[in-house]
């Protein structure tokens, strides 16, 4: 009986597990981008492993207004340090964490909400400059992939 | 089932019965099955469904064969279907629309269920069945929303999907597991349509199971009493195959309407731009037939609690034969019941609205509109004289002033939640209440009685033995 329970739980591993991402998907998971043409004030979003990932050129101010802020009052509290490596180069992943919707604020004329970050369009999350979760059903702050600066202008995420 | 063989004219068909008494079974339940003889239209939506379940199976299959399951071609196949392929167009209205009408059927079935109290002793199965059936079918019609590959099609995907990333703990890891991915892309679509197809089947099989269910006791009745002999009740054929049929007539005259005059009023025009992982439209709806329940998921502003309520709305109705103790099954005859039975129509109608809206927005119930929050913030602004941020604060989080036309306005977001409050308790506090503490109407003691001898002389109708039995 406990043998059959063994070769039963042996079978049905694999097929669960060839659910999860196959080995071409995983090798699809790292791309470098050049950041020579975003000026200050600017943003752009780039497709990482399906996702969109928010790259923003933060202002002063907009540093500023991430670094200021008091972390206990947050809900998902983290110092803006912790979430750059250089302070002028936010870099996000673009999925709010609430429901997976892509929240708007890339562009100029996309609302940023009430913090000068994101507004998710779909159940009303807002983020602030340095892309934690200030207003809204998300959770969390927009999480921080893991990247590395190749060069002053080359960016590898992933 | 151990019914005797019937003697069939017919050689060949004798032949077979003999070997496998399928005729004779068929006989006994669809011929002779006998059946309540006061049964009302509302009986009528049970056949309804299965022959929606029949129509959804065979339009999908032919759909099917024309549809391409990979994220560079569905939309496009899609497309072909409804420019190139012969009555492509038709067959996928159907589908399409289709949808639809089966859950307005599933839906008046559902509430006649409620009202009739078809839930009760010793229907529980039978019930319980159902809203696995119901399960079932909102999770199929999710899937196959997802197929067109429009821009619905992924974010609806995208967001029921991150459902499961609410679960603690393990949630990312079903969500990249349902996903075959980090994001809801080629892996996702190919399973969710082999599940899609796959699903109708099992669907197919707990139908059967259903009216497996419903033979052991037969239908519930407008009365709600039992039947107690033959004087009560008529042979399924002919009388009810034709009732039936006449009523299919109707609503096929109805579902024809939607088919050919409004095709995409049940649907979303965003769902006709292929999707684009990059950019989520401004304002995701899901279909009409889960608004209630999205409603639901959003008045509650915490991720995890928002998913076990929306959860919870449904899986409620396993328990509700135990939640509501009552002995009287009609809700003709219990005269308090019946009120709330009708706020949570009305209820399930406020949800249901509240889900098509933004929370955010502002709904003036004597204005008869739907404000979005910065608007209805600067009516207040100019109605009061004050600044932005102090209107902002007097609007506060529930009601206001329609400066436009001087009156109230409330929250989407709160009104969602009144409504959600009223939903669950009408099933966790009401019900379990007024089986203690409602007193009854007098129910007639049987079906034949109040329909023959007139309903006042019930008393000694009990005492007469059955005519024929």
């Amino acid at each position: 009986m406990s043998l059959a329970g063994f070769g039963a739980a042996a079978v049905t591993w694999p097929m669960i597990d060839s659910l999860n991402p196959s080995q071409d998907v995983l090798a699809l998971s790292s791309i470098e981008v050049d950041l020579s043409q975003i000026e200050v004030g600017q943003a752009v979003t780039v497709k990482w492993r399906g996702k969109p990932v928010f790259i923003r050129r933060r202002t002063p101010e907009e540093i500023k207004e991430a670094e200021d802020i008091d972390v206990a009052t947050l809900r998902d509290p983290q110092p803006d340090q912790d979430r750059v490596q250089k302070p002028e180069w936010l870099i996000l992943v673009g999925v709010c964490t609430h429901l997976g919707c892509v929240p708007q604020g890339q562009k100029p004329s996309e609302p940023r909400g009430q913090f000068g970050g994101w507004f998710c369009p779909c159940h009303g999350s807002e983020y602030d400059t340095s892309g934690r979760i200030r207003r809204g059903p998300a959770p969390l702050n927009l999480a921080v992939p893991t990247y590395s600066f190749e060069s002053d202008t080359l960016v590898k995420i992933g | 089932m151990a019914a005797p063989v019937l003697k069939f004219k017919n050689p060949v068909i004798r032949w077979i019965d003999y070997r496998l008494p399928i005729f004779s079974y068929l006989h006994h339940e669809a011929y002779e099955y006998p059946t309540p003889k006061n049964l009302s239209y509302w009986w009528n939506f049970g056949s309804l469904a299965g022959f929606m379940l029949v129509v959804m199976i065979a339009t999908g299959l032919i759909l099917a064969m024309q549809y391409t399951p990979h994220v560079d071609y569905a939309f496009d196949s899609v497309e072909r279907i409804m420019r190139d392929v012969n009555y492509g167009w038709l067959l996928r209205y159907i589908h399409m629309n289709g949808a639809s009408m089966f859950f307005i059927v599933v839906y008046i079935h559902i509430f006649r269920g409620l009202y009739y109290g078809s839930y009760k002793a010793p229907r529980e199965l039978l019930w319980q069945l159902g809203v696995l059936i119901y399960l079932l079918m909102m999770a199929t019609a999710f899937m196959g929303y997802v197929l067109p590959w429009g821009q619905m099609s992924f974010w609806g995907a995208t967001v029921i999907t991150n459902l499961f990333s609410a679960i603690p703990w393990v949630g990312d890891y079903i969500v990249t597991m349902l996903w075959g991915g980090f994001s809801v892309d080629n892996p996702t679509l190919n399973r969710l349509f082999v599940l899609h197809f796959l699903l109708p089947f099992v669907i197919l099989g707990v139908v059967v199971l259903h009216i497996g269910a419903l033979h052991r006791f037969g239908s519930n009745n407008p009365l709600g009493i039992d039947t107690k002999g033959p004087q009560d009740t008529i042979p399924f054929h002919p009388y009810y195959t034709v009732k039936d049929m006449f009523g299919l007539g109707v609503f096929m005259i109805f579902f024809a309407f939607w088919v050919f005059w409004a095709p995409n009023a049940l649907g979303h025009p965003d769902n006709y731009i292929p999707a684009n992982p990059l950019s989520t439209p401004e304002h995701i709806v899901p279909e009409w037939y889960y608004l209630p329940f999205y409603a639901i998921l959003r008045s509650i502003p915490d991720k995890l609690l928002g998913v076990i309520a929306m959860g919870a709305s449904i899986l409620i109705l396993f328990v509700l034969p135990w939640l509501d103790r009552a002995p009287v099954r009609a809700g003709t005859f219990r005269p308090v019941f019946k009120w709330f039975f009708w706020i949570l129509v009305f209820d399930c109608v406020i949800l249901m609205f509240c889900g098509k809206y933004a929370p955010e927005a502002y709904w003036t119930p004597f204005g008869g509109e739907i404000v979005d929050a910065d608007t209805f913030t600067e009516r207040v602004a100019e109605l009061t004289g004050l600044s932005h941020e102090a209107a902002l604060n007097a609007v506060g989080e529930m009601w206001g002033v329609n400066a436009a036309s001087g009156q109230f306005g409330i929250k989407i977001l709160r009104l969602g939640q009144l409504a959600t409050i009223y939903y669950f308790a009408y099933f966790l506090v009401i019900l379990p209440l007024l089986s203690i503490f409602e007193t009854p109407k007098q129910v007639p003691l049987s079906i034949s009685k109040p329909v023959l001898g007139g309903g006042q002389k019930v008393a000694h109708a009990a005492a007469k033995p059955m005519e024929k039995a």
